[in-house]
């Protein structure tokens, strides 16, 4: 019962954040609620039993994935979005469009999907045996992942770089 | 004892609001973080269904996930900012050429 109790208290937390995402026309707004939303999910994954998952979603996603997403906001100054004639149209069509495909996904899930109940915290997802399975049965996607970061890496200090910034030293020298 | 299907039911409108939030905002940035709730609302998923099976696999897989997206916030938001100094609009509208 307290499961349930839980569970409820998050999820709505975490549909607010959500809808809150869509609603509000300022980004830094947005970015505000998504880390609502990252945060009510990292209790729904401890209630779950994901301990590690839960504790890297907080430190990964709220935390350094958010802090990008604001820091590019406030580095850019950008302002509130400006409605233009397609986005009206996709308003029109999109938000009923989602509660529509949402209502029926949550009617055929509930439907079909039976009474299978999840316990909390039945498998244990501590990160010693998270780290034994990443170590053994996952080494290799777990290496290409660190390539795959690498690139990531100077593919963003080469984006983000100015294409004169090589050359200004030298002018000024 | 919370059915698994109210996880997937909280996963799958997780999805379909970072759907909905990447058709109708206009804001390049917004577009991205609506892409971060869709993965998200797929972790959820994931994780959801390991405690069904009883398979830790399904969090490994989160943690994959989670990787891809943090590099692919680093490139997306350096993509962000090299479209800004050339542009200076964040609106997708207005990023409509190829060639400036």
């Amino acid at each position: 019962m307290l499961h349930l109790i839980l569970f409820s208290v998050f999820a709505a937390v975490c549909v607010a954040g959500a809808v809150n995402l869509i609603a509000q026309r300022h980004p830094i707004d947005s970015a505000l609620s998504l880390v609502v939303v990252m945060g009510s999910l990292a209790a729904e994954y401890l209630l779950l039993g994901a301990e590690f998952v839960a504790a890297v979603q907080v430190i990964v996603y709220a935390g350094a994935i958010m802090v990008l997403f604001v820091f590019v906001i406030m580095l850019l100054n950008a302002g509130e979005e400006e409605r233009t004639k397609g986005s009206r149209i996709a308003l029109l069509f999109g938000v009923p469009g989602m509660l529509v495909g949402s209502v029926l996904i949550a009617w055929v899930l509930i439907e079909r999907s039976g009474t299978h109940a999840v316990e909390a915290g039945a498998l244990p997802g501590q990160p010693r045996i998270i780290g034994w399975l990443l170590f053994h049965d996952f080494l290799l996607p777990f290496e290409v992942t660190s390539i795959l970061v690498l690139i990531a890496i100077m593919g963003a200090v080469v984006l983000a770089s100015r294409p004169d910034a090589a050359e200004q030293p030298r002018k000024e020298g | 004892m919370v059915p698994l299907s109210y996880y997937l039911v909280l996963g799958g409108f997780l999805f379909a609001c970072g759907v909905t939030g990447f058709l109708i905002k206009r804001n390049i940035i917004t577009i991205f973080m609506s892409i971060e709730l869709m993965l998200n609302g797929v972790n959820l998923t994931f994780v959801a269904f390991a405690a069904h099976w009883g398979a830790l696999s399904g969090q490994v897989f989160v943690f994959f996930v989670m990787v891809v997206a943090a590099a692919e916030a680093a490139v997306g938001l350096a993509i962000i900012i090299s479209v800004y100094r050339t542009r200076e609009t964040l609106n997708v509208d207005h990023v409509n050429l190829l060639k400036l």
